[in-house]
């Protein structure tokens, strides 16, 4: 019950973190209504005559058009300088060659040859810059919100108004070839479609090649009116190596010859447009709003002359959804309602009229028209939605309204109206533009009550973990009053939603799970304001020793500063780093460290010594070096954040497929399976170390014959996945397939092992011998006969305590004969074993979906973890009866290495740097994004939360394992005369982990404390990340680094919490199974008939020397039984 | 620290009480003499060098800094001879005795310089700057050791624990070179920071930070002892 109790209060503790997270970001994390409507035909944008052939049926809707048919070639990833020429920086030095330079010559012979027909532009993305939203922008002529960036791989069909249903609705025959994406967004629109799937980034020819083959004959057909086609090479190019690769170049000039053979078929009234969605950084990524990513290609080509006049020296930015209202009035088609774009004036010039006036007046119109509209939809919007500013919105439908007037006046009065002219066409221009800025500003336009609301409730729950944590360790804590108010709290919030549903007042789902939370969380905290005011001072709520607080704090403030933020990957490891020469000079102050007689002034002579040191100076300075080393060595593996100006991210992250050299590429593949062996060898080392390997039980066989098979498959996936390239023709298909089914077996084998660990997490060795048990009763660590004093005193209490157990053992047997002993082993680190375990068979599927060099990280993983646990239970004492703490310095000692793992595993908190490389381990043809996807880039991403929040129970068990190493350290050397006086004392076996079940109770509320006490810690995380986010709200790099950061983190602590819970869970279903265990056992030594000992021993590497010993009466029923069971320190 | 006083004890208590007001002020002023030859460092050279300034030419401010605190703890050592000193004065002791004084100053310059690189500090690049700032750090707190102390590793490490100090010079070298390593860490926090300032440029920020650290140390510590002087009781007096 107590243990059930403890889950659940984790889980509403991490539900009402929940619910803080989901309120904040319903207030943050910005939506943009859609409007449904649509512009048609046959009803102008507004009052007033239709110009320029306008008569409002299909083919001149608002204005006549001037192509019946369009080419539109999007190219997904065209960054603007792709299709520029190669340039010398300084003139005079011969160009900088670059794969992607220079590339498309076809279309700068056509710039410089035919400058009236052909234009370049630099087309100007809004973030996000994913495809889906660009393709969203480039459609509808509207701004994408931040939301939308998450279901870039899985999008729906578009329900505003756009092009591509404008022409079907017009009659168009719209072809589409390329991108599965446009069947989602438009799905049933085309008169004839040709999808490829697109989630395959490592294809780069699948689709291009598809394309290529149908294009040149569908143009020549006949059979279309608007012909789309999107090709993915080149980003793909970008995802898979980088712009800098030479297959970049290949898949240029392939587009270029694409090109060049589509303008040799192009009629006279079709209209080719060349375009990139956006662009990509200099490592192939994009999502970002950095200038590589939203600077994308914006090339126009008309076989008539198009353009007044010869393209300026450098090519001109325009925003890239100025594309939407342009192509629509070019083909006569109603401009989409939803549109904020601004035409492109210069192409709407009358270029057979000799006239400028005339020019000029045709761009007027045009403007006049997309502004018309833009004031319409503008209109409505407001009309739905309040969120646009209000000042705002008059001012530009005044200056809307003043240009409209002198528009009309310049219809009225043809003559001598040059002065008007010069004026509307500015005025048009000032107000689009105006509106798009007022659009940009206003759809990031935040709920600061919702956000408030979040952050208090965050707030109040980080309040309640600390609170709740230090009640855990006193020693009356008791179960009752924490359960007791939380489900009043929860029924309460229940029946109040109820009542407000019935009522019929409408609440979205976040709303009423933050006052779920809220009344759940209110009761609680008064009944704790009201216990705990009477009887304690303030003062102890805060518990933690000041220097943890202190680096708490920074870490805090960090959260605030973007600078801190994009160089977490140091600061992280930095306070790692300051706090574990922290704990090690503590350890020194407190003279733990040094034999007191150093310490002691030596004139003095002796002094009362504050304990004997539990660990030697060496011992601690050597973990602390190793810790150093370790983390030092993870931090070469560094990827660059997006917004570091100077940075090279590492070449260890990326995959061993891209190396180029054979030797180098031999060597790596080497050291990783020497780290895969390291790894493996050093947690089968443990095990034999601590005796759990010598168990019988499945599990365990699991791990010796299991794991090195997972660790061959690795390797053997490694291998293909490293040469894939590389094989023989004849092998692809053999080789592709293996390289899907490793993975596979291994994450298969790594469930299985679970699985066996779940069913059987006992990990003992049973030896059940009739015969005298106390055979062991005179430990003798020498050899030979007592020598000196301090033998003497060691061994005679031995002697005397072993006859009067001879003594015993004979009343007894006159009782009943034939005594059965029981002897288990490796009891004492039961608990620990199954954590490690299942750490071990987590990290392996979890290393599968990481580069290759990555596994040096795990293993500097495993090793970091276990320097800083030993070096934490160095500092914490054993308080035999409980209750047993953990101290704070460890939990975040803790969460600050899972922050610096997450970064030395190649991750950084940004979009971009997502590997979604690891949606394709262990799947073969991936068509789309599936749910399966997002879990392996999900476990990809946030590996290092799972492992550490799993592997949180450590931090309490460490320091019982470590108590089997001192004793025994202090054995060893025969000692100086102090020692040996405290030896009759230490002589009994250590008790270890089943200290931890003889205090089920204070177990359990150490357990809870834990929890909570790692909930707390990334809980301040995640507060911080909210405050930061709304109080910099308007900081300029918010949607660069704050939200992102907070999306991230977010993220990390639902995956972490989720991750204790199943640590905390791991460790209670082992204390369930050897509960069990001794039930099981007492009840076959009944049925035996025979009165039975039991004898257990806690030190694993007893199994080595086999010294079983008595164990405690684990838990009361076993006394119950009527079994005897010995104290050692009683018998 | 109640130690129980017996009547005998206390006009020795007294005695105690007027030699650590002397001890003190001699404290006071050696820490005034040291402050002062930093200020010195900073000013005095650029009447002889040109162009100098700590930001632009940094590492040379590094070494007239390192040399005159250096210097002065030396004299200072010599004249005021806060400890007892040793029996043995014959040549060569004090010959191989200084010699392992150096050694240790370079060890421990090259221990820091191992700290700062595992701290993050680039390896190869800037080995110059980061060697140094582990100079300096040395300056800051190994040599006042090595003055008061000598080159005895055991006496050090007693000094940094609880209760581990016996006399007031011990105290306050506590206090100086905690406050040096706090000031040297707190020196870290601004390189980070995007403000493109010429102090946060490796290791200037850090540098100064330690040099603001140990002054505050030299400050604070007589101060402090001033205040506690009722409660500190030195076991060896």
């Amino acid at each position: 019950m107590q243990k059930i109790s403890v889950l659940l209060f984790l889980a509403w503790v991490s539900f009402l973190f929940y619910a803080g997270i989901a309120l904040f970001t319903s207030g943050f994390l910005l939506t943009r209504w859609e409007l449904t409507n649509h512009s048609s035909c046959q009803e102008p944008p507004g009052p007033g005559a239709l110009p320029w052939g306008g008569r409002g049926e299909p083919g001149a809707c608002w204005m006549a058009s001037r192509f019946s048919r369009l080419v539109l070639v999007v190219i997904d990833a065209l960054r603007f300088d792709f299709a520029q020429p190669q340039r010398s920086p300084v003139s005079g030095e011969p160009p900088v060659s670059l794969p992607f330079l220079g590339k498309m010559g076809f279309l700068q012979r056509l710039l410089e040859s035919q400058p009236h027909h052909a234009r370049l532009y630099q087309a100007k993305a809004d973030p996000p810059t994913t495809t889906m939203q660009r393709l969203k922008a480039l459609t509808t002529g509207s701004l994408p919100t931040f939301v939308d960036a998450g279901s870039n791989f899985a999008s729906s069909a578009i329900v505003e108004d756009n092009l591509i249903k404008q022409l079907s609705s017009t009659g168009r025959r719209v072809v589409f070839m390329g991108d599965e994406t446009w069947n989602d967004l438009f799905p049933g629109v085309f008169s004839q479609a040709l999808f490829f799937p697109s989630f395959n980034v490592r294809d780069l020819e699948t689709v291009d090649n598809g394309i290529m083959k149908h294009l040149y004959p569908t143009m020549d057909s006949d059979e279309w009116d608007v012909l789309i086609t999107h090709f993915l090479g080149v980003d793909h190019c970008g995802h898979k190596h980088d712009p800098y690769h030479p297959e970049m170049a290949k898949k240029l000039t392939q587009m270029d010859k694409m090109i060049q053979g589509l303008v040799k078929r192009l009629k006279n009234d079709t209209l080719l447009v060349v375009t990139g969605d956006h662009g990509m950084t200099i490592s192939g990524n994009h999502g970002g709003e950095s200038e590589l990513e939203t600077s994308a290609a914006l090339f126009l080509y008309s076989p008539r002359a198009l353009f007044p006049s010869a393209p300026a020296e450098e090519p001109e930015i325009i925003p890239q959804i100025s594309l939407v209202p342009t192509l629509a009035l070019l083909l006569g088609l109603p401009i989409p309602f939803g549109n904020i774009g601004e035409v492109i004036a210069e192409v709407f010039s009358e270029i057979e009229d000799s006239q400028p006036r005339f020019s000029a007046l045709a761009q007027a119109s045009a403007l006049h028209l997309n502004a018309q509209q833009v004031s319409r939809f503008l209109h409505t919007y407001s009309a739905t939605a309040q969120d646009l500013q209000v000042q705002e919105l008059h001012r530009l439908q005044k200056l809307f309204s003043k240009a409209s007037a002198d528009y009309q006046r310049l219809l009225q009065s043809p003559q001598g109206a040059e002065a008007v002219l010069q004026t509307v066409i500015p005025e048009l221009q000032q107000f689009l533009r105006g509106v798009r800025a007022m659009c940009i500003e206003s759809w990031a336009r935040f709920s600061l009550v919702r956000m408030a609301g979040g952050a208090a409730l965050l707030a109040a729950t980080c309040f309640l973990c600390l609170l709740v944590s230090q009640w855990a360790t006193s020693p009356a804590f008791y179960f009752g009053p924490l359960l007791k108010p939380t489900a009043s709290g929860l029924s309460g919030a229940m029946v109040c939603a109820g009542l407000l549903a019935s009522t019929g007042l409408k609440l979205d789902s976040m709303v009423l799970g933050a006052m779920a939370a809220v009344g759940s969380l209110l009761p609680f905290l008064w009944k704790a304001w009201a216990s705990w005011g009477s009887k304690r001072p303030l003062a102890s709520l805060l518990p933690m020793p000041g220097p943890v607080l202190l680096l708490l704090l920074i870490r805090f403030a960090g959260f605030f500063s973007d600078s801190y933020i994009i160089t977490e990957a140091r600061v992280a490891p930095f306070l790692l780093i300051s706090l574990i020469l922290l704990l090690v000079a503590r350890l020194h102050w407190e003279g733990k460290l040094l034999p007191p007689k150093l310490l002691s002034i030596p004139r003095l002579g002796f002094l009362t010594p504050a304990g004997p040191p539990q660990y030697s100076a060496m011992h601690a300075v050597g973990l602390g070096v190793g810790l150093l080393l370790c983390i030092r060595l993870a931090g070469l593996f560094y990827r660059c954040h997006e917004e570091t100006p100077v940075c090279s991210s590492s070449p260890l992250l990326s995959p061993l497929r891209s190396t180029v050299d054979g030797r180098t590429k031999n060597l790596w593949y080497g050291a990783c399976v020497g780290a895969l062996v390291a790894l493996l060898a050093s947690v089968r080392l443990w095990l034999h170390c601590y005796g759990n390997l010598k168990s019988p039980e499945p599990p365990v066989l699991f791990v010796r014959w299991g794991l090195p098979l997972m660790g061959l498959g690795t390797a053997a996936y490694w291998a293909l996945a490293s040469g894939a390239d590389e094989a023989p023709p004849r092998l692809r298909a053999l080789v592709s397939g293996a390289s899907v089914m490793l993975p596979r077996a291994v994450a298969g084998l790594a469930a299985s092992g679970l699985m066996l660990l779940l069913w059987r997490p006992v990990t003992v060795l049973v030896k059940a011998t009739t015969g005298a048990p106390r055979t062991r009763t005179v430990l003798t660590p020498f050899s030979g006969p007592p020598t000196s004093q301090a033998d003497l005193d060691y061994v005679v209490p031995q002697i005397y305590r072993h006859i009067q157990e001879e003594f015993r053992g004979r009343l007894e047997r006159t009782k009943s004969q034939g005594l059965l002993t029981v002897a288990a082993y490796q009891l004492g680190s039961v608990y620990s074993a199954a954590v490690v375990m299942a750490l071990t068979l987590l990290a392996f599927p979890l290393l599968l979906l990481h580069a290759e060099r990555i596994s040096l990280v795990f293993l500097l993983l495993f090793l970091q973890s276990f320097l800083l646990l030993h070096l934490l239970a160095a500092g914490i004492p054993i308080t035999t009866p409980g209750p047993f703490t953990v101290p704070w310095h460890a939990v975040f000692a803790w969460a600050l290495m899972a922050t610096q793992t997450f970064y030395t595993t190649g991750h950084q908190p940004v979009f971009s740097a997502i590997q979604w490389h690891a949606a394709f381990v262990g799947v073969s043809e991936s068509r789309d994004f599936t749910w399966l996807s997002a879990f392996l880039v999900g476990a990809n991403t946030f590996a290092s939360h799972i492992l550490f929040a799993v592997g949180c129970p450590l931090l309490l068990l460490w320091p019982f394992l470590c108590e089997n190493q001192g004793s025994q350290k202090r054995r060893q050397p025969p000692g100086n005369e102090a020692e040996a006086r405290v030896r009759p004392e230490e002589e009994q076996e250590p008790r270890m982990e089943m200290r931890l079940r003889d205090a089920p109770h204070h177990f359990s509320a150490a357990l809870l404390q834990l929890g909570l006490k790692y909930l707390f810690v990334l809980g301040i995380q995640i507060l911080a990340c909210v405050l930061a986010a709304s109080i910099l709200r308007r900081h300029l790099l918010v949607w660069k680094v704050f939200a992102p950061k907070f999306i991230f983190e977010a993220m990390g602590f639902i995956v972490s919490s989720v991750g204790l819970c199943l640590g905390i869970a791991l460790v209670m279903r082992v204390d369930g199974a050897v509960s069990s265990w001794f039930r099981q056992l007492v009840l076959t030594q009944q049925k035996a008939g025979e009165q039975s000992s039991l004898v257990c021993t806690g030190a694993g590497s007893s199994a080595r020397k086999a010294q079983p010993h008595l164990l405690p009466p684990c838990s009361q029923d076993l006394l119950a039984s009527g079994t005897s069971l010995f104290y050692n320190s009683r018998s | 620290m109640d130690w129980p006083l017996s009547d005998t004890s206390f006009c020795i208590a007294t005695q105690e009480n007027t030699m650590k007001d002397t001890d003190i002020k001699k404290l006071l002023y050696t820490h005034l003499l040291c402050i002062f030859s930093i200020i010195l460092s900073i000013f005095i050279p650029s009447f002889f060098l040109e162009n100098f300034s700590i930001l632009e030419t940094h590492l040379t401010w590094l070494c007239i800094c390192s040399v005159s605190v250096t210097a002065v703890n030396l004299v200072l050592y010599l004249v005021v001879k806060p400890n007892v000193s040793s029996k043995r004065s014959s040549l060569s002791y004090k010959v191989t005795r200084f010699l392992k004084c150096c050694i240790y100053f370079l060890t421990s310059c090259f221990f820091f310089h191992v700290i700062f690189v595992l701290y993050g500090a680039p390896l190869i690049e800037l080995a110059l700057e980061t060697f140094s700032l582990a100079v300096i750090l040395s300056t800051f707190t190994t040599i006042p050791c090595l003055c008061l102390l000598g080159p005895n590793f055991k006496a050090w490490l007693r000094i940094f624990s609880r209760n581990g100090v016996t006399s007031i010079w011990e105290n306050s070298l506590q206090i100086t070179t905690i406050s040096s390593f706090v000031g040297i860490w707190l020196g870290a926090f601004p390189i980070p920071l995007d403000w493109g300032r010429p102090w946060q440029e490796w290791p200037i920020s850090c540098t100064l930070g330690a040099t603001f650290g140990y002054v505050a140390g030299l400050v604070i510590s007589p101060l402090w002892i001033y205040w506690n002087r009722k409660k500190l009781t030195y076991k060896n007096n």
